[in-house]
């Protein structure tokens, strides 16, 4: 009699129908990447030339490259700082500790406009006293460790907190230094932690469109500011066949993220 | 074990360092200091410092880049409670809203059934598959919906071809709900699906063996249970769409000015007025924060009675 035991639910046909809606747009993207018309939504052929022109195209290949160095060199500082900042939260007390950690959330919460607006006066502030800063790819990674960092140090907090404290005890006792205790037994726990919050900084930090805009200068254009520029004018196949290549790249970053937690959650749940 | 180890004895939870007192109290004072400085030196340069900055900036009526600072005043917030800039918060609070309910009514159900009715074994995969879209560049999931909604796009030419009129549909209110709603939906069920599986089902049966029909056991007893995620959720989707600058800028139209494209045009666009934009920024940041203490006072509310 119960309506919610039976095979198909409303619910189930529901969730289906939400799985399309998350998924056909995503499809429809990479169809048209195929297609010969530059501007019909008719299928007008099958063609690899929006492939072909990517590959030659010199802005869209430079901007791929300044995205990566700022992604890498950000998130690269910020799993060293942030990795930091959650062990210090963790490990002690002090004046002014929900103050520090307070605004550690900030960058989650305020709306990234904000921040960059913030980041572009404080920037150009500080290079109308100090000549040798100027907008360039260096601001836009230092605005990005910002929130990189904040991103990793809440992850690996995430973790900390479920970690047994006895252990690093032990490994003093048995007459570790701090370091060594630190190095040989906290962090290879935090490990698998570390490696999921640089992978969703590194994601959060190549979407980021808005904080590289305000702070890039003219000197840096990173892949979020080429395609915001190219698509605010209207479709363009090539940017179709971009998608495809990018949507294929993050799938893969998803695919490890997600090996990731369950080889950490296999090893929890065996130790 | 081991007992020869001198400094094993059980009264000693640290080993003796050489070198005493002092050199103890050091060390213990530099280790957080090496853990916690650096980003909180990062954090204040390039957080903090930019923010009471423009908090500055801000009091400075109609500032541009160039002028030297002086002249504090309240213009430019008097500014901003002209009709047009009230509009422009009351549109983006709306599509923030309007945002919030739709992820709600599509994201339970979804939640709902990965959490409690589907098979067990598959859930985790079921979750996952759903939140993928969001490793995607989120101007690029904009950017599909243009494909779809353009006059010329493929809703239209479906709607032609079984002889409807096409609509237009980009460039307009429905559009950055349509935008904002796929955007942020995974999130919510995310958030909704860790609330729903807690949920204690024997609850849910005992109501039905009190006689409670669906409909009245789904507001008596699950909606209850799940009440922080929902609050959770609809926060961090408001928050979220009350700042997006992508989805009204590529799916609305001149139609859709929402608070982050007016702050980003006195900055980056034609107008250019740092003060007005500063002004902005701080109404926005205070909304958020306004958003957040709310659900702080309604979080500890609830887990006051629990």
């Amino acid at each position: 009699m119960s309506s919610s035991k039976s095979r198909f639910s409303w619910q189930m046909i529901f969730t289906i129908a939400m799985y399309g809606f998350m998924y056909i747009p995503i499809l429809i993207l990479a169809v048209y990447s195929f297609n010969a018309s530059r501007y019909s939504s008719r299928w007008e052929g099958f063609s690899l030339q929006w492939y072909v022109s990517l590959l030659n195209d010199f802005r869209i290949l430079s901007s791929l490259r300044d995205s990566l160095t700022v992604a890498i060199s950000a998130v690269a500082v910020s799993a060293v700082l942030g990795t930091m900042m959650a062990v210090g939260l963790a490990k002690y007390r002090f004046r002014g500790k929900g103050l520090y950690r307070g605004i550690s959330y900030l960058p989650l919460i305020i709306p990234d406009i904000a921040i960059a607006v913030a980041t572009l006066v404080f920037l150009v502030t500080l290079s109308s006293i100090l000549s040798f800063v100027q907008l360039s790819i260096w601001t836009i990674i230092a605005s990005h460790i910002v929130f990189c960092l904040a991103y990793i140090a809440v992850v690996v907090s995430t973790r900390l907190a479920g970690l047994n404290p006895d252990l690093e005890e032990a490994a003093l006792d048995l007459g570790a230094t701090p370091t060594q205790a630190f190095l040989k037994v906290l962090l290879p726990e935090l490990m698998p932690a570390i490696l999921s919050g640089c992978l969703l900084a590194f994601v959060l930090s190549m979407d980021d469109l808005l904080i590289s805009s305000f702070t890039a200068g003219s000197g840096a254009n990173t892949l979020p500011m080429e395609i915001f520029s190219r698509v605010r004018t209207g479709v363009k196949p090539d940017i179709n066949a971009l998608s495809v290549v990018l949507i294929l790249a993050s799938g893969m970053l998803a695919f490890t993220s997600e090996y990731l937690r369950y080889r950490s959650d296999r090893q929890r749940s065996n130790g | 074990m081991s007992t020869t180890t001198p400094n094993s004895s059980p009264s000693l939870s640290h080993p003796p360092k050489p070198g005493g007192n002092w050199q103890r109290k050091l060390s213990g004072f530099i280790q957080p200091l090496v853990l916690l400085l650096p980003s909180g030196v990062w954090l204040l340069l390039l957080l903090v410092f930019p923010t009471l900055l423009i908090l500055e900036l801000s009091l400075v009526p109609g500032y541009r880049l160039g002028q030297v600072a002086g002249d504090y005043g309240l213009g430019n917030y008097l500014d901003i409670l002209q009709s047009t800039y009230l509009q422009v918060i009351g549109r983006s609070i709306f599509f923030a809203l309007g945002t919030t309910v739709l992820c709600l009514l599509l994201g339970f159900p979804v939640a709902y059934w990965i959490a409690v009715m589907a098979p067990k074994q598959w859930r985790n995969l079921l979750l996952v598959g759903f939140v993928l879209p969001l490793w995607t560049s989120s101007l690029l999931r904009a950017y599909a919906w243009i494909t779809i909604l353009r006059n010329s796009g493929l809703l239209n030419l479906l709607l032609r071809s079984i002889g409807l009129p096409g609509q237009s549909w980009l460039n307009d209110t429905p559009a950055v709900f349509i935008g904002m709603t796929y955007g942020f939906l995974p999130y919510m069920v995310l958030i909704l699906y860790a609330s729903l599986e807690k949920l204690d089902k024997r609850l849910l049966e005992a109501a039905a063996d009190l006689g409670a029909n669906p409909f009245q056991s789904f507001w008596k007893v699950t909606v209850p249970q799940t009440l922080p995620g929902i609050a959770a959720g609809g926060l961090l989707v408001f928050i979220t769409s009350v700042g997006d600058f992508v989805v009204p800028e590529l799916l609305g139209g001149a139609s859709s000015m929402t608070m982050s494209r007016l702050i980003y045009n006195q900055f980056l666009g034609a107008t250019r007025n740092w003060g007005f934009g500063s002004a902005l920024s701080m109404v926005m940041i205070l909304a958020v924060s306004i958003a957040i203490a709310f659900l702080l006072r309604y979080g500890d509310r609830d887990s006051n009675l629990t």
